[in-house]
């Protein structure tokens, strides 16, 4: 983003986005530190939002609002809900196996940094995004598609395969999670125990014990009416 | 650590006293808000063509007006108002609309997933086959997206208000 200042020469946008990267990177460093999983899904939600007004600084509406919409919003709760499934807190990693971790970081870091010199300048006419087959899909959209989105043209039209590519990837999960899972969660008969341990009485099954290996003839929960302040709360809204 | 387990509460619907309901502010905003979300979900989708947003965002937002349902109503009433055999049709439909289109291409002497042969003008196939594919991501983001809550959703425990 240094390379910005040469092209724009407005400085509250560099202001900007010095602000939105530091935020990012507060963010990654709470992430790291942080052992509860809750307050860890929620500042990755924080993250997702920042990076996403990061890409709107740069123009690219379409990447901000998915990122907004899936990473900040969906993510956060899928992650809630798998959570629940898991711990709430992660264990501390002893400090022998951090090394390793430390080395990894350092090494892809530091190839990183030098790459930063053979990126193109930011909106430069010269970069790969902007020259070869970019110009043309910006040239042609209007007379072969006639829609005033490019973005959308080239992802639906231009590039029909590769976002067919991406339905049968989101198709293929859901696939397995529904295997793994089952949409029903064994119809009620079981509920998941924290290491081993029943988080309350009431989610036991009214039957038989699910411990004895029996199965209740009646899937005793999700049956009865929701009451006004009863248990359907899945991820605990009063947080 | 050990979770504290709550004493078993009385058999029978605990009706609270009135008044008492914690969450009425959240059920009475979002009972306001859900359907102007999946409003705005179908906007993004409609209005792809024109604004930042498509099948993708669109199919986000409307899962999570779902979730939001579900979140606040409950798991079993959110069945009641998307049953899971329309999740299972609809992560199926959304990617056979969008490979079916391409098929339909593929029939009518064009690439596979070359809208301009769908219609005699090739730039109204362009705008159709666009329409059906993003139709198409719609169906199956949706799908996938409330599939997911209701797989991980189902088999949790039940959460006490005092267990957060």
């Amino acid at each position: 983003m240094i390379l910005a200042a040469d092209i724009s020469p407005a400085v509250p946008t560099i202001l900007l986005d010095i602000c939105l990267l530091t935020l990012l990177v507060v963010t990654a460093f709470a992430i790291v530190r942080m052992r509860s999983l809750f307050a860890i899904v929620m500042l990755q939600g924080v993250y997702s939002l920042v990076a996403a007004a990061w890409f709107v600084t740069l123009d690219a509406v379409d990447v901000a609002f998915t990122e907004a919409a899936v990473g900040a919003g969906i993510s956060t709760v899928l992650m809630l809900s798998a959570m629940l499934l898991a711990d709430r807190k992660s264990t501390p990693v002893p400090k022998t196996r951090q090394w390793g971790a430390l080395a990894v970081v350092f090494i892809a870091g530091a190839a990183m940094l030098f790459a930063v010199p053979d990126l193109p300048a930011y909106g430069s006419a010269d970069s790969p995004a902007n020259a070869y087959v970019g110009t043309d899909y910006l040239a042609k959209t209007a007379v072969e598609v006639d829609i005033p989105n490019v973005v959308t043209a080239v992802l639906s039209s231009y590039r029909g395969y590769d976002t067919f590519g991406e339905v049968v990837v989101i198709f293929a999960a859901g696939l397995g999670v529904l295997l793994l899972l089952g949409l029903n969660g064994n119809a009620g008969r079981y509920r998941a125990e924290v290491r081993g341990q029943r988080l309350s009485e009431r989610a036991a099954p009214t039957g038989v014990s699910a411990r004895d290996g029996t199965v209740a003839e009646d899937p005793p929960v999700d049956t009865t009416p929701v009451q006004a302040g009863g248990r359907p709360s899945v991820t605990g809204l009063d947080t | 650590m050990r979770i504290p387990v709550k004493p078993k509460p009385a058999k029978g619907p605990v009706v609270p006293p009135a008044g008492s309901d914690p969450h009425v502010l959240l059920r009475v905003i979002s009972k306001f808000l859900i359907p102007l979300i999946a409003l705005f979900a179908f906007y993004v989708q409609f209005h792809g063509e024109y604004g930042p947003g498509g099948g993708f965002q669109a199919g986000v937002i409307l899962a999570v007006s779902i979730i939001l349902y579900a979140l606040i109503f409950g798991l079993a009433e959110a069945k009641r108002a998307f049953p899971p055999w329309l999740v299972r049709l609809g992560m199926t439909l959304g990617v056979l609309l969008y490979g079916g289109t391409g098929v339909v291409a593929w029939l009518l002497g064009g690439e596979f997933l070359n809208y301009s042969v769908l219609f005699p003008d090739p730039i109204d196939g362009q705008h159709y086959g666009i329409i059906a594919i993003e139709l198409g991501v719609l169906t199956t983001v949706t799908s996938v997206m409330v599939a997911f809550f209701y797989a991980f959703g189902s088999r949790q425990p039940d959460i006490e208000d005092g267990d957060w």
